[in-house]
Protein backbone atom coordinates (compact mmCIF):
# COMPACT_ATOMS: atom_id res chain seq x y z
CA UNK A 1 0.00 0.00 0.00
CA UNK A 2 1.46 3.53 -0.58
CA UNK A 3 2.35 5.97 1.77
CA UNK A 4 -0.72 8.94 2.11
CA UNK A 5 0.74 11.93 3.38
CA UNK A 6 4.18 12.08 3.04
CA UNK A 7 5.87 14.66 0.87
CA UNK A 8 7.31 11.73 -1.20
CA UNK A 9 6.22 7.98 -2.40
CA UNK A 10 8.53 5.61 -2.99
CA UNK A 11 7.02 2.96 -5.34
CA UNK A 12 8.07 -0.67 -5.51
CA UNK A 13 8.08 -2.72 -8.32
CA UNK A 14 5.96 -5.31 -6.86
CA UNK A 15 3.44 -2.72 -6.64
CA UNK A 16 3.48 -2.16 -10.30
CA UNK A 17 3.20 -5.95 -10.84
CA UNK A 18 -0.06 -5.98 -8.77
CA UNK A 19 -1.65 -3.25 -11.18
CA UNK A 20 -1.47 -5.37 -14.12
CA UNK A 21 -4.50 -6.97 -12.37
CA UNK A 22 -6.46 -4.55 -14.55
CA UNK A 23 -4.54 -4.75 -17.52
CA UNK A 24 -5.73 -8.76 -17.34
CA UNK A 25 -9.26 -7.45 -17.03
CA UNK A 26 -8.82 -5.35 -19.81
CA UNK A 27 -7.05 -8.44 -21.80
CA UNK A 28 -9.77 -10.98 -21.06
CA UNK A 29 -12.90 -8.26 -21.81
CA UNK A 30 -10.79 -8.44 -25.42
CA UNK A 31 -10.77 -11.91 -25.85
CA UNK A 32 -14.09 -12.48 -24.63
CA UNK A 33 -15.66 -10.27 -27.58
CA UNK A 34 -13.15 -11.50 -29.78
CA UNK A 35 -12.18 -7.20 -29.91
CA UNK A 36 -9.05 -8.92 -31.25
CA UNK A 37 -6.68 -6.42 -28.77
CA UNK A 38 -4.57 -8.89 -26.59
CA UNK A 39 -1.47 -8.13 -28.50
CA UNK A 40 -2.14 -4.63 -28.95
CA UNK A 41 -2.46 -4.88 -24.79
CA UNK A 42 0.16 -6.70 -24.35
CA UNK A 43 2.64 -5.05 -26.59
CA UNK A 44 1.16 -1.39 -24.91
CA UNK A 45 2.06 -2.78 -21.53
CA UNK A 46 5.73 -3.93 -22.36
CA UNK A 47 6.63 -0.62 -24.50
CA UNK A 48 5.29 1.78 -21.68
CA UNK A 49 7.10 -0.33 -19.34
CA UNK A 50 10.46 -0.14 -21.30
CA UNK A 51 10.37 3.40 -22.17
CA UNK A 52 9.65 4.95 -19.14
CA UNK A 53 11.91 3.18 -17.52
CA UNK A 54 14.14 4.41 -19.62
CA UNK A 55 13.09 7.88 -19.34
CA UNK A 56 13.42 7.38 -15.54
CA UNK A 57 16.99 6.74 -15.70
CA UNK A 58 17.31 9.33 -18.43
CA UNK A 59 15.55 12.02 -16.77
CA UNK A 60 17.48 10.96 -12.84
CA UNK A 61 20.37 11.86 -15.27
CA UNK A 62 19.32 14.96 -16.37
CA UNK A 63 18.12 16.07 -12.95
CA UNK A 64 21.19 15.19 -11.52
CA UNK A 65 23.64 16.81 -14.34
CA UNK A 66 21.02 19.94 -13.92
CA UNK A 67 22.09 20.80 -17.92
CA UNK A 68 20.07 22.73 -20.02
CA UNK A 69 21.69 21.56 -22.99
CA UNK A 70 20.79 17.77 -21.95
CA UNK A 71 17.10 19.56 -21.76
CA UNK A 72 17.14 20.81 -24.70
CA UNK A 73 18.68 17.87 -26.39
CA UNK A 74 15.86 15.39 -24.53
CA UNK A 75 13.20 17.99 -25.66
CA UNK A 76 14.55 17.91 -29.05
CA UNK A 77 14.69 14.27 -29.14
CA UNK A 78 11.11 14.28 -28.00
CA UNK A 79 9.90 16.86 -30.47
CA UNK A 80 11.67 14.17 -33.47
CA UNK A 81 9.85 11.11 -32.22
CA UNK A 82 6.54 13.10 -32.22
CA UNK A 83 6.94 14.21 -35.55
CA UNK A 84 8.00 10.46 -36.69
CA UNK A 85 4.56 9.11 -34.63
CA UNK A 86 1.92 11.61 -36.04
CA UNK A 87 3.24 11.27 -39.54
CA UNK A 88 1.82 8.08 -39.59
CA UNK A 89 -1.45 9.08 -38.32
CA UNK A 90 -1.48 11.70 -41.19
CA UNK A 91 -0.95 9.20 -43.54
CA UNK A 92 -2.87 11.64 -46.43
CA UNK A 93 -0.67 14.41 -45.69
CA UNK A 94 1.85 14.57 -48.66
CA UNK A 95 5.14 15.21 -46.87
CA UNK A 96 3.97 15.64 -43.57
CA UNK A 97 7.09 15.17 -41.16
CA UNK A 98 8.16 18.67 -41.97
CA UNK A 99 5.17 20.16 -41.45
CA UNK A 100 4.92 18.43 -37.85
CA UNK A 101 8.38 18.84 -36.73
CA UNK A 102 8.32 22.34 -37.41
CA UNK A 103 5.01 22.28 -35.20
CA UNK A 104 6.13 20.62 -32.73
CA UNK A 105 8.86 22.63 -32.49
CA UNK A 106 7.74 25.61 -32.30
CA UNK A 107 4.82 24.84 -30.23
CA UNK A 108 7.26 23.49 -27.46
CA UNK A 109 9.72 26.10 -27.90
CA UNK A 110 7.25 28.91 -27.62
CA UNK A 111 4.73 27.53 -24.24
CA UNK A 112 8.02 26.64 -22.59
CA UNK A 113 9.71 30.18 -23.14
CA UNK A 114 6.52 31.81 -22.32
CA UNK A 115 6.47 29.87 -18.94
CA UNK A 116 9.63 30.56 -18.05
CA UNK A 117 9.79 34.26 -19.27
CA UNK A 118 6.28 35.07 -17.33
CA UNK A 119 7.90 33.65 -14.22
CA UNK A 120 5.60 30.28 -13.59
CA UNK A 121 8.53 27.86 -13.67
CA UNK A 122 11.96 28.24 -13.35
CA UNK A 123 13.90 27.24 -15.93
CA UNK A 124 15.63 24.03 -14.41
CA UNK A 125 15.59 20.23 -15.47
CA UNK A 126 12.61 19.56 -12.53
CA UNK A 127 10.42 21.53 -14.58
CA UNK A 128 11.09 21.67 -18.09
CA UNK A 129 11.44 18.20 -18.67
CA UNK A 130 7.80 17.55 -17.63
CA UNK A 131 6.14 19.93 -18.65
CA UNK A 132 7.93 19.50 -22.16
CA UNK A 133 6.58 15.96 -22.63
CA UNK A 134 3.24 17.44 -21.87
CA UNK A 135 3.19 19.85 -24.37
CA UNK A 136 5.20 17.82 -26.91
CA UNK A 137 2.52 14.87 -26.21
CA UNK A 138 -0.30 16.70 -26.12
CA UNK A 139 0.78 19.22 -29.46
CA UNK A 140 1.99 15.63 -31.37
CA UNK A 141 -2.07 14.49 -30.81
CA UNK A 142 -3.16 17.36 -31.73
CA UNK A 143 -1.65 18.04 -35.05
CA UNK A 144 -1.93 14.54 -35.90
CA UNK A 145 -5.41 15.00 -35.67
CA UNK A 146 -6.22 18.23 -37.42
CA UNK A 147 -3.73 16.77 -40.22
CA UNK A 148 -5.40 13.56 -40.34
CA UNK A 149 -8.92 15.07 -40.90
CA UNK A 150 -7.60 17.85 -42.98
CA UNK A 151 -6.14 14.44 -45.24
CA UNK A 152 -9.67 12.92 -45.28
CA UNK A 153 -11.31 16.16 -46.14
CA UNK A 154 -9.27 17.32 -48.93
CA UNK A 155 -9.53 13.79 -50.24
CA UNK A 156 -13.38 13.55 -50.04
CA UNK A 157 -13.80 17.04 -51.21
CA UNK A 158 -11.35 17.14 -54.07
CA UNK A 159 -14.10 18.33 -57.07
CA UNK A 160 -15.14 21.08 -54.20
CA UNK A 161 -12.19 22.57 -54.28
CA UNK A 162 -11.30 21.89 -57.78
CA UNK A 163 -14.31 23.81 -58.94
CA UNK A 164 -13.23 26.57 -56.48
CA UNK A 165 -9.88 26.43 -57.95
CA UNK A 166 -11.28 26.92 -61.23
CA UNK A 167 -12.74 30.39 -59.81
CA UNK A 168 -9.25 31.42 -59.75
CA UNK A 169 -8.78 30.95 -56.05
CA UNK A 170 -5.29 30.00 -54.68
CA UNK A 171 -4.87 26.79 -53.25
CA UNK A 172 -5.13 28.78 -49.51
CA UNK A 173 -8.62 29.95 -50.21
CA UNK A 174 -9.17 26.88 -51.28
CA UNK A 175 -8.63 24.85 -48.42
CA UNK A 176 -9.80 28.00 -46.11
CA UNK A 177 -13.22 25.64 -45.04
CA UNK A 178 -11.41 23.01 -44.57
CA UNK A 179 -8.27 24.38 -42.66
CA UNK A 180 -11.58 25.20 -39.87
CA UNK A 181 -12.90 22.12 -39.08
CA UNK A 182 -8.98 20.53 -39.25
CA UNK A 183 -8.23 23.27 -36.76
CA UNK A 184 -11.22 22.32 -34.77
CA UNK A 185 -11.00 18.42 -34.69
CA UNK A 186 -7.02 19.24 -33.42
CA UNK A 187 -8.36 21.38 -30.44
CA UNK A 188 -11.84 20.02 -29.27
CA UNK A 189 -10.58 16.86 -27.43
CA UNK A 190 -8.50 19.20 -25.05
CA UNK A 191 -11.15 21.82 -25.04
CA UNK A 192 -13.47 19.70 -24.19
CA UNK A 193 -11.64 17.46 -21.39
CA UNK A 194 -10.88 21.31 -19.64
CA UNK A 195 -14.44 22.31 -19.49
CA UNK A 196 -14.99 19.18 -17.73
CA UNK A 197 -12.21 18.64 -15.70
CA UNK A 198 -12.70 18.42 -11.72
CA UNK A 199 -16.08 17.33 -12.85
CA UNK A 200 -16.20 14.04 -14.68
CA UNK A 201 -12.43 13.58 -14.43
CA UNK A 202 -9.55 14.07 -12.26
CA UNK A 203 -6.36 15.22 -14.70
CA UNK A 204 -3.04 13.39 -14.32
CA UNK A 205 -0.74 15.89 -12.65
CA UNK A 206 -3.23 16.69 -10.13
CA UNK A 207 -4.26 12.71 -9.26
CA UNK A 208 -0.42 12.18 -9.01
CA UNK A 209 0.68 15.13 -6.98
CA UNK A 210 -2.43 14.23 -4.07
CA UNK A 211 -1.16 10.58 -4.29
CA UNK A 212 2.36 11.98 -3.67
CA UNK A 213 0.82 14.09 -0.82
CA UNK A 214 0.43 17.85 -1.82
CA UNK A 215 -1.75 20.24 -0.82
CA UNK A 216 -5.01 19.69 -2.23
CA UNK A 217 -4.83 24.11 -3.21
CA UNK A 218 -1.17 23.11 -4.77
CA UNK A 219 -2.43 20.09 -7.09
CA UNK A 220 -5.14 22.46 -8.34
CA UNK A 221 -3.07 25.30 -8.87
CA UNK A 222 -0.45 23.62 -10.53
CA UNK A 223 -2.85 21.62 -12.93
CA UNK A 224 -4.95 25.03 -13.87
CA UNK A 225 -1.25 26.22 -15.06
CA UNK A 226 -0.39 23.29 -17.25
CA UNK A 227 -4.25 22.90 -18.86
CA UNK A 228 -3.60 26.50 -20.15
CA UNK A 229 -0.17 25.82 -20.99
CA UNK A 230 -1.32 22.89 -22.93
CA UNK A 231 -4.56 25.18 -24.66
CA UNK A 232 -1.76 27.41 -25.93
CA UNK A 233 0.83 23.82 -26.94
CA UNK A 234 -2.24 22.43 -28.87
CA UNK A 235 -3.47 25.61 -30.51
CA UNK A 236 0.10 26.42 -31.73
CA UNK A 237 0.48 23.13 -33.17
CA UNK A 238 -2.68 22.75 -34.42
CA UNK A 239 -2.65 25.76 -36.55
CA UNK A 240 1.08 25.41 -37.56
CA UNK A 241 0.62 21.98 -38.82
CA UNK A 242 -2.47 22.44 -40.82
CA UNK A 243 -0.48 26.07 -42.04
CA UNK A 244 2.30 24.54 -43.54
CA UNK A 245 1.03 21.33 -44.55
CA UNK A 246 -2.31 22.72 -47.24
CA UNK A 247 0.34 23.56 -49.70
CA UNK A 248 1.32 20.36 -49.71
CA UNK A 249 -1.66 19.17 -51.18
CA UNK A 250 -1.42 21.55 -54.34
CA UNK A 251 1.58 22.35 -57.08
CA UNK A 252 2.67 25.72 -56.94
CA UNK A 253 0.25 26.39 -59.87
CA UNK A 254 -2.61 26.22 -57.49
CA UNK A 255 -3.30 22.69 -58.79
CA UNK A 256 -4.29 19.56 -56.76
CA UNK A 257 -1.46 16.93 -56.91
CA UNK A 258 -4.07 14.01 -56.72
CA UNK A 259 -7.18 15.83 -58.35
CA UNK A 260 -10.42 14.35 -58.62
CA UNK A 261 -11.29 11.16 -60.71
CA UNK A 262 -13.32 12.29 -64.13
CA UNK B 1 -6.76 30.24 -82.66
CA UNK B 2 -8.67 29.73 -79.38
CA UNK B 3 -6.55 26.91 -78.57
CA UNK B 4 -3.86 24.88 -79.77
CA UNK B 5 -2.86 21.62 -78.53
CA UNK B 6 0.35 19.79 -79.73
CA UNK B 7 1.76 16.36 -78.82
CA UNK B 8 -0.02 16.83 -75.66
CA UNK B 9 0.79 13.77 -73.24
CA UNK B 10 -0.59 13.49 -69.85
CA UNK B 11 -1.28 10.21 -67.47
CA UNK B 12 -3.00 9.89 -63.94
CA UNK B 13 -1.71 7.13 -61.49
CA UNK B 14 0.05 5.04 -64.03
CA UNK B 15 -2.09 5.25 -66.53
CA UNK B 16 -1.89 7.37 -69.43
CA UNK B 17 -5.05 9.37 -70.14
CA UNK B 18 -4.00 11.27 -73.03
CA UNK B 19 -1.83 10.25 -75.78
CA UNK B 20 -0.08 12.46 -78.10
CA UNK B 21 -3.09 14.42 -78.72
CA UNK B 22 -3.04 17.39 -81.35
CA UNK B 23 -6.11 19.61 -81.69
CA UNK B 24 -7.19 22.92 -82.38
CA UNK B 25 -10.40 24.74 -81.07
CA UNK B 26 -11.50 27.87 -83.23
CA UNK B 27 -12.92 30.89 -81.10
CA UNK B 28 -16.86 29.87 -80.81
CA UNK B 29 -18.18 26.85 -80.03
CA UNK B 30 -16.30 23.77 -80.08
CA UNK B 31 -17.11 20.64 -78.85
CA UNK B 32 -15.06 17.53 -77.52
CA UNK B 33 -17.13 14.61 -78.16
CA UNK B 34 -16.38 10.99 -77.08
CA UNK B 35 -16.95 7.49 -74.79
CA UNK B 36 -16.69 7.98 -71.10
CA UNK B 37 -13.22 7.69 -70.10
CA UNK B 38 -11.87 8.45 -73.12
CA UNK B 39 -9.98 11.66 -72.06
CA UNK B 40 -12.08 14.54 -72.57
CA UNK B 41 -12.63 15.88 -69.00
CA UNK B 42 -8.83 16.07 -68.48
CA UNK B 43 -8.38 17.45 -72.17
CA UNK B 44 -10.80 20.40 -70.89
CA UNK B 45 -8.67 20.58 -67.28
CA UNK B 46 -5.28 21.15 -69.54
CA UNK B 47 -7.01 24.33 -70.85
CA UNK B 48 -7.05 25.97 -67.67
CA UNK B 49 -4.47 24.67 -65.71
CA UNK B 50 -6.05 22.65 -63.48
CA UNK B 51 -3.29 20.12 -64.48
CA UNK B 52 -0.43 20.65 -66.60
CA UNK B 53 0.34 18.28 -69.21
CA UNK B 54 3.40 16.01 -68.67
CA UNK B 55 4.58 16.61 -72.54
CA UNK B 56 3.80 18.88 -75.28
CA UNK B 57 2.36 22.28 -75.39
CA UNK B 58 -1.25 23.80 -74.95
CA UNK B 59 -1.48 27.30 -76.24
CA UNK B 60 -3.87 29.94 -75.30
CA UNK B 61 -4.25 32.63 -78.54
CA UNK B 62 -0.78 31.51 -79.62
CA UNK B 63 1.23 31.28 -75.96
CA UNK B 64 1.92 28.51 -74.17
CA UNK B 65 -0.71 28.66 -71.01
CA UNK B 66 2.25 27.92 -68.73
CA UNK B 67 3.64 31.70 -69.12
CA UNK B 68 0.43 32.58 -67.72
CA UNK B 69 -0.44 33.21 -64.30
CA UNK B 70 -3.10 30.36 -63.54
CA UNK B 71 -4.94 32.51 -61.26
CA UNK B 72 -5.54 35.17 -64.35
CA UNK B 73 -6.12 32.40 -66.57
CA UNK B 74 -8.92 30.71 -64.97
CA UNK B 75 -10.88 33.88 -64.52
CA UNK B 76 -10.49 34.40 -68.09
CA UNK B 77 -11.25 30.63 -69.21
CA UNK B 78 -13.68 29.59 -66.58
CA UNK B 79 -14.57 25.42 -66.20
CA UNK B 80 -17.66 24.42 -65.13
CA UNK B 81 -17.29 20.66 -63.62
CA UNK B 82 -19.71 18.06 -64.42
CA UNK B 83 -21.46 17.68 -61.14
CA UNK B 84 -22.36 20.84 -58.80
CA UNK B 85 -19.81 21.78 -56.43
CA UNK B 86 -20.97 24.74 -54.79
CA UNK B 87 -19.91 26.17 -51.59
CA UNK B 88 -21.90 26.76 -48.31
CA UNK B 89 -24.20 29.47 -48.62
CA UNK B 90 -26.80 31.36 -50.60
CA UNK B 91 -26.92 31.33 -54.49
CA UNK B 92 -25.46 34.94 -54.21
CA UNK B 93 -22.95 34.03 -51.79
CA UNK B 94 -22.11 31.42 -54.49
CA UNK B 95 -22.22 33.83 -57.34
CA UNK B 96 -19.99 36.50 -55.82
CA UNK B 97 -17.41 33.88 -54.71
CA UNK B 98 -15.01 34.58 -57.62
CA UNK B 99 -15.54 38.49 -58.39
CA UNK B 100 -15.08 38.79 -54.36
CA UNK B 101 -11.63 37.32 -55.01
CA UNK B 102 -10.53 39.29 -58.22
CA UNK B 103 -11.84 42.47 -56.65
CA UNK B 104 -14.16 42.73 -59.83
CA UNK B 105 -17.76 44.59 -59.54
CA UNK B 106 -20.58 41.90 -60.69
CA UNK B 107 -24.23 42.04 -61.00
CA UNK B 108 -25.82 38.65 -59.59
CA UNK B 109 -29.02 39.00 -60.94
CA UNK B 110 -27.77 39.47 -64.09
CA UNK B 111 -25.89 36.10 -64.06
CA UNK B 112 -28.63 34.39 -62.73
CA UNK B 113 -30.85 35.72 -65.46
CA UNK B 114 -28.51 34.98 -68.18
CA UNK B 115 -27.94 31.51 -66.61
CA UNK B 116 -31.66 31.09 -67.27
CA UNK B 117 -32.48 30.72 -63.28
CA UNK B 118 -34.82 33.34 -61.51
CA UNK B 119 -32.78 35.97 -60.26
CA UNK B 120 -35.96 35.67 -56.91
CA UNK B 121 -33.29 32.42 -56.14
CA UNK B 122 -30.40 35.18 -55.06
CA UNK B 123 -31.04 34.91 -51.63
CA UNK B 124 -32.14 31.05 -51.25
CA UNK B 125 -29.68 28.33 -49.64
CA UNK B 126 -27.84 26.77 -52.31
CA UNK B 127 -27.46 23.86 -51.03
CA UNK B 128 -31.55 23.15 -50.98
CA UNK B 129 -31.96 23.64 -54.83
CA UNK B 130 -32.63 20.52 -56.92
CA UNK B 131 -29.16 19.51 -59.59
CA UNK B 132 -30.69 21.14 -62.31
CA UNK B 133 -30.78 24.65 -60.63
CA UNK B 134 -27.16 24.10 -58.95
CA UNK B 135 -26.04 23.64 -62.36
CA UNK B 136 -27.28 26.60 -63.57
CA UNK B 137 -25.96 28.41 -60.22
CA UNK B 138 -22.17 27.07 -61.44
CA UNK B 139 -22.63 28.29 -64.77
CA UNK B 140 -23.95 31.26 -62.90
CA UNK B 141 -20.97 32.01 -60.88
CA UNK B 142 -18.63 31.22 -64.20
CA UNK B 143 -20.32 33.70 -65.66
CA UNK B 144 -19.87 36.57 -62.87
CA UNK B 145 -16.33 36.03 -63.91
CA UNK B 146 -17.11 37.46 -67.22
CA UNK B 147 -14.86 35.14 -68.88
CA UNK B 148 -13.67 35.33 -72.10
CA UNK B 149 -14.23 31.12 -72.42
CA UNK B 150 -16.28 29.40 -70.87
CA UNK B 151 -15.22 25.39 -70.63
CA UNK B 152 -17.88 23.58 -69.95
CA UNK B 153 -17.70 19.28 -68.82
CA UNK B 154 -20.82 17.56 -69.77
CA UNK B 155 -23.07 20.33 -68.10
CA UNK B 156 -26.28 18.29 -68.66
CA UNK B 157 -25.34 14.75 -67.76
CA UNK B 158 -26.97 15.13 -64.32
CA UNK B 159 -30.32 16.73 -65.63
CA UNK B 160 -33.57 15.12 -66.57
CA UNK B 161 -34.62 15.59 -70.33
CA UNK B 162 -36.43 19.13 -69.52
CA UNK B 163 -33.36 20.09 -67.25
CA UNK B 164 -31.15 19.42 -70.42
CA UNK B 165 -33.26 21.17 -72.81
CA UNK B 166 -33.23 24.39 -70.84
CA UNK B 167 -29.04 24.24 -70.24
CA UNK B 168 -29.19 24.28 -74.34
CA UNK B 169 -31.73 26.97 -74.42
CA UNK B 170 -29.72 29.48 -71.95
CA UNK B 171 -25.96 28.13 -73.72
CA UNK B 172 -27.40 29.10 -76.94
CA UNK B 173 -28.67 32.69 -75.63
CA UNK B 174 -25.40 32.60 -74.07
CA UNK B 175 -23.50 32.74 -77.44
CA UNK B 176 -26.35 34.98 -78.96
CA UNK B 177 -26.06 37.63 -76.54
CA UNK B 178 -22.49 37.61 -75.62
CA UNK B 179 -19.44 37.07 -77.53
CA UNK B 180 -18.09 34.26 -74.95
CA UNK B 181 -16.39 31.06 -76.51
CA UNK B 182 -17.67 27.58 -75.56
CA UNK B 183 -15.81 24.18 -75.20
CA UNK B 184 -18.25 21.63 -74.55
CA UNK B 185 -17.17 18.39 -73.40
CA UNK B 186 -19.99 16.05 -73.99
CA UNK B 187 -20.22 12.24 -75.00
CA UNK B 188 -23.72 13.14 -76.25
CA UNK B 189 -23.12 13.44 -79.98
CA UNK B 190 -26.71 14.53 -81.08
CA UNK B 191 -25.59 17.58 -78.32
CA UNK B 192 -22.61 18.80 -79.67
CA UNK B 193 -24.23 18.78 -83.24
CA UNK B 194 -26.68 21.05 -81.52
CA UNK B 195 -24.43 23.74 -79.43
CA UNK B 196 -21.35 23.20 -81.46
CA UNK B 197 -19.75 24.67 -84.87
CA UNK B 198 -16.86 22.84 -84.56
CA UNK B 199 -15.73 19.13 -83.17
CA UNK B 200 -13.08 17.60 -82.10
CA UNK B 201 -13.72 13.38 -81.34
CA UNK B 202 -11.22 11.76 -78.58
CA UNK B 203 -11.30 8.09 -78.01
CA UNK B 204 -9.04 6.31 -75.75
CA UNK B 205 -6.78 9.32 -75.18
CA UNK B 206 -6.17 10.40 -79.07
CA UNK B 207 -7.81 12.48 -81.25
CA UNK B 208 -9.50 10.33 -84.07
CA UNK B 209 -11.49 13.19 -85.83
CA UNK B 210 -11.81 16.90 -86.25
CA UNK B 211 -13.96 19.16 -88.32
CA UNK B 212 -16.92 21.20 -88.39
CA UNK B 213 -19.84 19.88 -86.84
CA UNK B 214 -22.18 19.69 -89.50
CA UNK B 215 -20.22 17.50 -91.93
CA UNK B 216 -18.34 15.46 -89.07
CA UNK B 217 -21.23 15.09 -87.08
CA UNK B 218 -23.87 14.41 -90.08
CA UNK B 219 -22.10 11.11 -90.76
CA UNK B 220 -20.45 9.84 -87.89
CA UNK B 221 -19.54 6.55 -89.62
CA UNK B 222 -17.01 8.64 -92.29
CA UNK B 223 -15.82 11.74 -90.29
CA UNK B 224 -14.30 14.57 -93.23
CA UNK B 225 -10.86 14.75 -91.30
CA UNK B 226 -9.42 11.86 -89.73
CA UNK B 227 -6.20 12.07 -87.76
CA UNK B 228 -3.56 10.14 -88.90
CA UNK B 229 -3.45 6.46 -89.37
CA UNK B 230 -0.81 6.29 -86.62
CA UNK B 231 -2.97 8.14 -83.76
CA UNK B 232 -6.18 6.09 -84.67
CA UNK B 233 -4.27 3.19 -84.12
Amino acid sequence: MLPVGASSIHVTLGEVAAALALVAIAAIASRSWHAGLEEDIGIAVVRSFVQLTAIGYVITVIFDQDSALLVIALITVMVVFGAFTARHRARQVPSSFWPLLVSLGVAAAATLGLVVGLGIFPATPRYMVPVGGMVIGNSMTSAAVALNRLGEDVHDQARKIEATLALGATSSQAVTPLVRRSLRSGMITLVDSTKTTGLIFFPGTMVGMLLAGADPTDAVRLQLILLYVLLGAVSIAALMSITLARRNFFTPAHQLRDPPAP
Amino acid sequence: MLFELEDVTYSRGGAVVLRGVDARLPVGASSVVGPSGSGKSTLLRLLNRLADPDSGRVAYEGADVRERDPLALRREVSLVPQLPALIEGTVHDNVAYGPRLAGHSFDARSCLELSGLDPAFEDRDASKLSVGEQQRVMLARALALEPRVLLLDEPTSALDQAAREAVETTLRRLRARTAISLVLVTHDVAQARRLAEYVVRIDAGRVIAHGSAAELLAEPAEPVTTASAEDAS
